[in-house]
């Protein structure tokens, strides 16, 4: 049993991280620290590098951390592979969602699920079990159990691809989710219901960050703090008023901000 | 673009199969002239006929070219320093199974095909072939009180020998090709099927080829009787030990449908495939063909080609009967240098004739892997139809894939659909898989598996499973 200190320890720390791709730079210098149960939102323009920092958290092969660290519940994480680092909690909804054919998306489900209740200790899910859960969780995402039987994301549209993201979500229950743009190329509808997944599934034990470039999101979702990045950096941090701030006046009104850190 | 980094770092899964038997073998000396098809022949007590398929099909083979159309490069092969004939020294009769040298039982044993009555697997019929003979067959009772005739073919030659005289080269004549013409001079063993009339043989039957000495090469001949309305499912398993030359395997496979009737053959080729740097690895050219002789007759080839260092491979179907049918599913997969060319031929002669080609392939590290086929619509073949589908995957950016495609028709009236695909496992898709906590070994395989699932749904059940693991073993290490 953890102790209710220790539940405040931040469950993300990112501290100072330089990291780039291909030797060009992206991230430059970004802070931010997520704990238990806050919800954070980064906005910016594209290519300001919010996405580059979800996928280094997860841990990305294609980018190399020159400076700085990622801690994770106190720990270091940069040596960690990937799957390391999702069993043990971290979960990256991504704004593309891959399609891979001839995968089954019940079977993905299933081994995902099995490796990340194995790192919890968890007595591991024989199909039937798991066939009980996954419908359970289908609920939240208002999906219809056909997609479990179609190959992973393959012919999905968009919104199903989104939906798709946040039906493992539920079933990984991860201690910190970074959602990269769940919220595009979704309607009004859509929209509710991913969100009404996602608060569904959060609870005070956990910390998500919505990267988004809309207010529509987190008029859904409020946000604790709302974050504002700009080539590489978070150049301003505030409330959720900050998002409203942004909607009204465009990213050209944070262009004059400097860094506050 | 996949990191190699990543990728290099898992590690390598030797071969299980390289160890070596040790036992007392009888070998003829190295070298290939008529004094050596004779000596074979005389070994085996072959009646006249034989020998003289025999010398025929050596006569013409010292006339052929070795051929090189296919996209393989190797060293030459030196025949006259191979080993035509290598038997482990048995008792003249064996009469049980408890007779066979504990040492072969053993073998077959840590291959995972026990032999012996009290541990032989209990839904399939095996015969067991060690270098040039059949060790073991099992089921024989069983099998004859339906009529079926499950042997090694030495045996079919001595009580049957109508049979091998009827259909023997009756479907892959001795002139063939080089390699078809050079088995016809010198087979030493292999297995014999005949599926009586009506009988739908009640358990599968398979033959496990065992390559055990370095300097001898294989060839082994199987031929599959199915008279009308019968069928058979046969499954053939291959492993060799490590040795850091290369050895040569050159079968022939007949098989022979007649009326309504069904052969299901099924391969998983698991050869030693040379090491890393390329040295060593079986030679692999094989020549199978099916004739569908009767009408409504059917033969399917299943195959998983995963092993040797060249692979030269080419099921076919030669569809006379009206209303025949022949399929091909294959899986070859090409790791560090392997090279493979393979695909099949689909010969449409009778009208209404159906063929269906599905091919994939898997290329990693810097091997070559290409599917050569032929869909041919003779001038009788009114109302036929092909489909065929290939698709490549490569895995790294060393690996190539290569399809060739041979299409000819002598008759407006028949359809022939081709469609090809070639993807790449990406990185993205990788990351994908690996960030819900995936292995990144079992990310790829997963892939692998989801790639080829429409022939491995086509394999007897054990087999798929079994083939499905030979992948993800195979893929070990050199995924990139």
């Amino acid at each position: 049993m953890q102790t209710k200190t220790k539940e405040l320890d931040p469950i993300l720390e990112v501290n100072n991280l330089f990291a780039s791709t291909e030797d060009l730079p992206i991230l430059k210098g970004v802070t931010i620290s997520v704990n238990p149960g806050e919800i954070h939102a980064i906005m910016g323009r594209n290519g300001c590098g919010k996405s580059t920092l979800s996928k280094i958290i997860a841990g990305h092969p294609s980018y190399k951390i020159t400076k700085g660290e990622i801690k994770f519940t106190g720990q270091d994480i940069k040596s960690l592979e990937p799957e390391e680092r999702a069993q043990s909690g971290i979960f990256l909804g991504f704004q593309y969602p891959i399609e891979i054919p001839g995968v089954s998306n019940l079977e993905f489900l299933r081994v995902a699920t099995n490796a990340r209740r194995k790192f919890l200790k968890k007595e591991e899910l024989d199909t039937f079990d798991f066939e009980d859960l996954v419908r359970e969780k289908l609920d939240l995402v208002k999906m219809d159990s056909a997609f479990l039987s179609r190959s992973i994301n393959q012919g999905f549209s968009g919104g199903e691809k989104k939906r798709n993201e946040i039906l493992q979500m539920a079933l990984l229950e991860p201690k910190i989710a970074i959602l990269d743009e769940t919220d595009s190329g979704l309607d009004i509808d859509a929209l509710r219901i991913v969100a009404s997944g996602i608060k569904k599934i959060s609870n005070e034990n956990t910390g998500i960050i919505l990267i988004t470039h809309y207010q529509r999101l987190l008029e859904e979702i409020k946000p604790d703090y709302v974050h504002v990045m700009s080539d590489g950096q978070i150049i301003k941090t505030g409330e959720s008023d900050l998002a409203l701030e942004l909607e009204k006046h465009g990213y050209e009104w944070t262009d004059n901000f400097t860094k506050e850190f | 673009m996949v990191n190699q980094n990543l990728v290099k770092g898992v590690v390598s899964e030797p071969y299980k199969y390289g160890f070596v038997t040790d036992i007392e073998t009888e070998k003829i000396s190295k070298g290939l002239n008529e004094n050596t098809i004779r000596l074979i022949s005389a070994k085996k007590e072959e009646p006249e006929f034989l020998l003289n398929f025999r010398l025929n099909a050596f006569r013409k083979w010292q006339k052929m070219e070795e051929p090189n159309w296919a996209d393989l490069g190797y060293k030459e092969i030196d025949y006259q320093d191979i080993i035509y004939y290598s038997a482990p020294k048995q008792k003249e009769k064996i009469s049980s199974l408890d007779e066979v040298d504990p040492k072969l039982l053993e073998t077959f044993d840590k291959l995972g095909i026990p032999l012996t009555e009290q541990k032989k697997l209990t839904n399939v019929a095996v015969d067991a072939v060690f270098d040039s003979v059949s060790i073991a067959t099992t089921f024989r009772k069983e099998l004859a009180e339906h009529g079926v005739i499950f042997c090694s073919i030495s045996e079919a030659v001595k009580d049957y020998s109508d049979l091998i005289e009827k259909y023997l080269g009756s479907v892959v004549p001795a002139n063939d090709n080089y390699f078809a013409a050079l088995n016809s001079a010198v087979f030493s063993d292999g297995s014999f099927v005949y599926i009586p009339k009506g009988v739908k043989c009640p358990m599968d039957l398979s033959s496990y080829f065992r390559i055990n000495s370095g300097d001898s090469g294989q060839f082994e001949r199987t031929l599959i009787i199915a008279e009308e309305s019968s069928s058979v499912s046969y499954l053939e398993g291959c492993t060799a030990p490590m040795f850091d030359t290369n050895t040569l395997h050159a079968a022939v496979v007949e098989l022979i449908a007649l009326d309504d009737s069904s052969i299901k053959y099924s391969t998983v080729q698991n050869w030693y495939a040379g090491n890393e740097e390329g040295v060593g690895g079986i030679f692999n050219f094989v020549t199978k063909r099916g004739k569908c002789l009767g009408k409504r007759s059917k033969i399917s080839w299943s195959q998983v080609e995963t092993g040797s260092a060249i692979t030269w491979k080419y099921p076919s179907c030669l569809l006379l009967g009206e209303e025949s049918v022949g399929e091909f599913y294959s899986v070859a997969l090409t790791n560090n240098l392997q090279q493979a060319d393979t695909g099949t031929k689909m010969i449409h002669i009778g009208p209404k004739t159906k063929s269906t080609i599905v091919s994939k392939g898997i290329s990693a590290g810097n091997s070559v892997n290409s599917y050569r086929g032929l869909v041919k619509m003779g001038s009788k073949a009114s109302g036929s139809r092909n489909y065929s589908q290939c698709d490549s995957m490569l895995i790294g950016d060393q690996a190539s894939a290569n399809t060739f495609p041979y299409i000819q028709s002598q008759q407006p009236n028949s359809e022939i659909e081709h469609e090809a695909s070639t993807c790449r496992i990406s990185e993205d898709q990788l990351f994908y898989l690996q960030s819900r906590g995936i292995e990144f070994e079992e990310a790829v395989s997963m892939m692998v598996s989801g790639f080829c699932r429409d022939v491995f749904n086509q394999l007897p059940m054990e087999f798929a499973a079994e083939a499905d693991k030979l992948l993800s073993l195979k893929l070990e290490g050199s995924v990139g």
